[in-house]
């Protein structure tokens, strides 16, 4: 049981590290970057050398500074996408799962129709009504993603309603909030932070293939997602300003999943068991 | 006056099938009745009623009138009122214990929530009062069990927590829905006699629910026989037992019987 105990823990600490690195990297960003974001002086496509760490982009820009600020564009959009996701989803999936039957159905068509409709599809009629621009691409990605939050939350309180011990802990005179606080928030939070966890990865790289699509950050700014896009025409030549963002953002959505596994860990006693 | 009184309870499905019919039963204060049905007969369905549980999506009529000093409708009346009687007028106890206990919570800290309210008591008296409450229905290590979540105890020790806070709250009747049928025959009447003892000591009222007219027997002497949602017949236990008018109570005491031959035919043969 200990050896469990440790083997889990482990994936907590491993995905902190990975994420405060990735941290630590984007509040350097914020201070101090090799080159100015614009700065062209590289030569075009120059190869890993002592001045350019990994190299220069065809328009002579300095990838690890391009990597640095992706970093940052990275993390503000798994941030606040989960941030909107969590507070509209919660409060759409807790009411549905409250609810009265009939409004229980109106919110749960206009879920699936919203889980339906494509995030890509979103984004686009998003960012044509208010220009491309990062917080286009972060509404797109948070609305598309609270549909999702909101199902799985009303789904989850449902099952934690129609269990024995909510009714015994009414029968016993607990108020809805005292129960709401008390039992439904905690049973159904260890599959919600792993959901949570999961978003936040994903919506990098929805962010990503929205900057590919050209729907995301605009220049000078480049997210990892555009890096890739770019750097798709010399991949042949200059493979590391692929490679480098693709790697990067592959330890993200990594290190948010072994986080989740850790935290979900704690929540869940019964998990502690053998496994 | 008593401590519940039930006319003409009906409860109805949304498909308009009614599930409890016409049923009638009252108990004084200190008394016991034991409830006999089978499953879908409408037994569990009266006992969430009793206490204002039912379903939104059920509809039932009557009355239920709870409370032997105050006695107040249940049926229709609003959570906030429900909330106030609830655990201090009546009490039930489920089934299942493992269902019936939060997974994700400690014992002690599940019995601290009726406690803290009822009594208006927290930190080292709130502490006290859960190992109180846990040696009260026998727990033999009672900090221990305080500190554990309900999959790391016995089942017969899950039963006994949910017994205990079914208490917490010091209700005048408690209702116990087959609180038996999950457990061990040993454990059975173990937790059997613990709350005849506890009832007794307490000077609770009881309703007792079961499919079995043996476990009843050993707790209450009057019973009502519930068939498809309505009373087939009630009494004395032992009125019943020697001249049962209804079929279905015809078969359960043959089927009472046949165990007991069977018993004693197995005593004799040793």
């Amino acid at each position: 049981m200990n050896q469990v105990k440790s083997r889990r823990s482990w994936s907590l600490i491993v995905g902190l590290v990975i994420i405060s690195t990735i941290t630590l990297v984007t509040l350097i960003s914020l201070v101090w970057l090799p080159y100015p974001i614009d700065n062209t002086d590289g030569g075009r496509l120059s190869p890993p050398s002592w001045s350019h760490l990994l190299g220069t982009d065809k328009l002579g820009r300095d990838l690890v500074a391009r990597l640095m600020v992706g970093a940052r564009i990275a993390l503000s959009v798994g941030f606040s996408a989960v941030l909107i996701a969590g507070i509209v989803g919660l409060t759409l999936g807790m009411a549905a799962g409250f609810a009265q039957r009939w409004l229980d159905e109106s919110l749960s068509a206009l879920l699936d129709i919203l889980i339906a409709f494509p995030t890509l599809l979103l984004a686009m009629l998003i960012v044509a009504a208010r220009g491309s621009s990062l917080t286009s691409a972060i509404f797109a990605i948070g609305l598309g993603m609270s549909a999702i939050i909101a199902r799985l939350t009303r789904l989850l309180v449902k099952r934690v309603l129609a269990k024995d011990f909510i009714t015994a802990s009414r029968a016993s005179g607990t108020s809805w909030p005292r129960i709401i606080v008390l039992h439904v928030l905690p049973n159904i939070w260890p599959t919600l932070i792993v959901s949570f966890a999961l978003q936040f990865g994903l919506a990098g790289l929805a962010e990503a293939s929205l900057s590919y699509l050209g729907l995301g950050a605009p220049p000078p700014n480049a997210s990892w997602g555009s890096l890739l896009q770019e750097a798709q025409a010399t991949v042949m030549t200059s493979p590391i300003a692929a490679i480098a963002p693709g790697l990067f953002l592959v330890a993200l959505v990594i290190g948010v999943n072994l986080i989740a596994d850790g935290l979900r860990e704690i929540a869940d006693p019964t998990l502690r068991r053998s496994r | 006056m008593n401590v519940l009184e039930i006319k003409n309870l009906d409860v109805t499905t949304p498909a308009g099938v009614k599930v409890v019919s016409g049923v009638s039963f009252s108990i004084a204060p200190g008394a016991r009745l034991g409830l006999i049905g089978e499953s879908g007969s409408g037994k569990s369905l009266t006992a969430l009623a009793v206490i204002g549980l039912l379903s939104s999506q059920l509809k039932a009529s009557g009355s239920v009138l709870l409370g032997d000093l105050n006695p107040q409708e249940i049926l229709g009346a609003p959570e906030r009122m429900l909330n106030t009687i609830r655990g201090k007028v009546a009490s039930i106890i489920f089934q299942e214990p493992l269902t019936a206990l939060d997974p994700l919570m400690k014992i002690g800290r599940q019995l601290a929530e009726p406690l803290r309210r009822h009594q208006a008591i927290s930190g080292d008296a709130l502490e006290s009062a859960i190992i109180e409450a846990l040696t009260e229905v026998r727990i033999t290590n009672p900090a221990r069990i305080a500190q554990s979540f309900p999959h790391q105890i016995s089942g017969g020790e899950r039963q006994r927590a949910a017994i205990a806070m079914a208490l917490a709250c010091q209700p005048s009747l408690l209702i116990a829905d087959e609180p038996t049928t999950a457990l061990d025959v040993t454990v059975q009447s173990e937790v059997l006699a613990l709350l005849d003892s506890i009832v007794s000591e307490r000077n609770m009222a009881l309703l007792f629910i079961s499919h079995d007219l043996a476990v009843v027997g050993q707790i209450t002497d009057t019973v009502v026989v519930l068939k498809d949602g309505f009373v087939v017949e009630s009494g004395s236990l032992q009125e019943i037992m020697a001249n049962p008018k209804h079929p279905y109570t015809q078969d359960l005491v043959k089927n009472a019987r046949v165990l007991d031959d069977a018993l004693d035919i197995a005593k004799d043969g040793k």
